[in-house]
């Protein structure tokens, strides 16, 4: 019989980019040493724009410039995950699961997968059926992006994760070209349901849906600050 | 004896990865276990670790590549056994697996993808060579080569069209794109009531601003050159005048919501005026974005159909070519064009005294069948005013 692994979740609250991003580097070198389990970041960041691994040019995805950037109070960043730019603000839930795939869950097709299933299956629960399209990452109502996923492994621990809009102030995202993909929307639960939709339910629906998914018991903490 | 580092397969279904960063490079000591290079499919970024400790030998995929899993992307020897890979002339590490090849009369003539050199050995021609004559409409087999053993050479190419170029007598039928030209310009003088009006204008503003602005658009391989300044004043003004953006459709006058703006481009081969679709939602960022994009895909045939219709106005700048300014003709079925003619440092009169300031000629020719001098003369002061105010937070 199988023993079902050990997700520990750890809810930042409202933190800055750069300091979750500390917190995630220093969680995955523990990982990586199993001086801890696997674990559950969920975060909300104040106005930010992180500029991912893969755009060439990577300023080119920004449809403004750094600098108007700044007086509108939105930081950038750059990061070494995949995907292309993106956006992450108040009203957004963002997930970073970091996580060992080894020995038999070594592929990333079916972790990306498995965190889109992970929010297609929490947001059905709120009402709104999304979908994936072939091609491209992310979660998707009609033609517009409902959450963003960006991942890094080392040595196949996982990093980085998803960005789901529930109440997101979505003209932030017309201050970017989303993961270098023109002429797709975005959108969010609250646009979406056309009503306020609590992030704190999303957060308990989405931590169940979690662990029912990648098949781990839960163990919740509170906000660590 | 060497390692061989692979793509790794980082899922059942992937059959191939993009090489994202290289963390190393030829001649760089690695540990095991040490992360080698980045690679990403999927949305997902892997850093790999280095299979054993050595020294790179050879780097054989490039950032950027995108590989087949279990293809080998780089050895790593125990020795000091450093090979010369593909590297640039500051000895940096070439970022695309291309090579340059020189001439043998040493010049260099551009870059060959790899697979054209094999090509290269079996025809004699080089494809510099190949492509400069496709350009010029000469048959490189009826050109003398003086490089090493008779080899037709770049030089030889363009000495072979001036050549062509100087005979007296010379006929050549007109290509498509030429006769189209030909048409749509008799057409467009046949069917418009064409009356042209002269702004000066004083570009002291937009000259501050581009100066202090261009480094940071250039920093991101954009330009910002004087056309994006009239571009962005030009569609905020034809929001304030429908009329100017509005078009013929027989006899009707059709008016647009939207400013699709056209951008004349000067070809080698002709002229072509693609279109920025809803140009009054970008930013002067997305303007110069756009503008530059268009401009290349316009001078290697890259546009699509879709972006060559559909315009509403059209500017023109012949200024670069030195032109002071220009009495174009209406881009049908539009009913005005702007042209924009030299920037230069000119005497003004301000308070009496005379001054240098940067000025330049700005023409509208506008169809008088519709629209009418004191409305044209509207659009144009508030062209001139924006420009002379330009805002700097626009930028």
């Amino acid at each position: 019989m199988a023993r079902q692994s050990v997700l520990e979740v750890r809810k930042l609250g409202m933190m800055p980019y750069a300091e979750a991003l500390q917190i995630q580097q220093t969680l995955v070198r523990q990982r990586r040493d199993n001086e801890v389990s696997d674990v559950l970041l969920l975060v909300e960041h104040p106005h930010v724009v992180t500029l991912g691994v893969n755009a060439r040019h990577r300023l080119s995805n920004l449809l403004v410039t750094p600098s108007q950037l700044s007086a509108m109070g939105v930081e950038l960043h750059d990061v070494t995950r995949g995907g292309d730019v993106t956006y992450h603000g108040p009203g957004q839930l963002v997930g970073y699961p970091i996580l060992d795939l080894r020995p038999d869950r070594c592929d990333v097709h079916r972790y990306v997968r498995d965190l889109e299933t992970v929010i297609m299956r929490t947001v059905l629960m709120f009402g709104v059926r999304s979908s994936r399209i072939p091609g491209l990452t992310g979660v998707w109502v009609g033609d517009d992006k409902l959450a963003a996923i960006g991942v890094r492994l080392s040595r196949w621990v996982t990093s980085h994760g998803f960005a789901l809009n529930i109440s997101t102030d979505l003209k932030y995202f017309d201050l970017i070209r989303p993961c270098g993909i023109d002429r797709k929307g975005v959108t969010s639960l609250s646009r979406i349901t056309g009503s306020r939709v609590l992030y704190e339910s999303v957060e308990s629906v989405l931590i169940k849906e979690f662990g029912s998914v990648f098949d781990c018991v839960v163990n919740s903490q509170g906000a660590v600050l | 004896m060497a390692t061989n580092v692979l793509m790794p397969q980082l899922g059942e279904s992937i059959v191939e990865g993009t090489i994202v960063r290289w963390n190393k490079k030829v001649g760089d000591r690695v540990l095991q276990e040490e992360p080698l290079f980045e690679v990403s499919t999927d949305k997902v970024d892997a850093e790999i670790p280095s299979p054993v400790a050595g020294i790179i030998t050879k780097i054989l995929a490039a950032e950027g590549d995108t590989v087949l899993v279990d293809t080998i992307v780089a050895l790593i020897g125990e020795h000091e056994e450093v090979e010369a890979s593909g590297s640039n002339d500051d000895g940096s590490p070439s970022s695309q697996m291309e090579e340059r090849l020189l001439d043998s009369d040493g010049v260099d003539s551009g870059f060959v993808q790899p697979g054209e050199r094999n090509q290269l050995v079996n025809q004699g021609f080089s494809p510099v060579v190949r492509r400069l004559a496709a350009e010029h409409q000469i048959d490189p087999n009826t050109i003398s080569g003086t490089g090493t053993g008779g080899r037709v050479t770049r030089a030889d190419v363009l000495r072979a069209a001036r050549e062509m170029e100087s005979v007296p007598g010379r006929v050549e039928p007109m290509t498509a794109m030429r006769s189209r030209i030909a048409e749509r310009m008799v057409e467009s003088r046949r069917t418009s009531a064409h009356v042209h009006t002269v702004f000066d204008v004083d570009f002291s503003r937009v000259s501050e601003l581009r100066a202090s602005h261009r480094s940071t658009y250039e920093e991101v391989g954009d330009k910002l050159s004087y056309l994006v300044f009239v571009a962005k004043v030009v569609v905020d003004a034809l929001q304030e005048v429908p009329i100017v953006n509005a078009s013929m459709d027989g006899s009707n006058i059709v008016y647009s919501a939207d400013v699709n703006l056209g951008i004349a481009v000067a070809l080698d081969w002709g002229l072509i005026a693609p279109v920025i679709r809803n140009a009054h939602t970008k930013t002067m960022v997305e303007l110069s974005r756009s503008i530059g994009d268009l401009s290349n895909r316009a001078r290697s045939k890259q546009l699509l159909p879709e972006e060559v219709v559909g315009g509403t106005f059209t500017v023109t700048n012949p200024g670069v070519f030195g032109s002071i300014f220009g009495m174009p003709i209406i881009n049908q079925p539009q009913l005005a064009i702007l042209c924009m003619g030299a920037v230069e440092a000119r005497p003004a009169v301000v308070n009496g005294e005379i001054v240098a300031q940067p000025r330049s000629y700005l023409t509208l020719a506008f169809d008088h069948r519709i629209i009418d001098g004191a409305v044209a003369d509207r659009f144009m002061s508030s062209v001139k005013e924006h420009l002379e105010n330009f805002e700097e937070s626009l930028l």
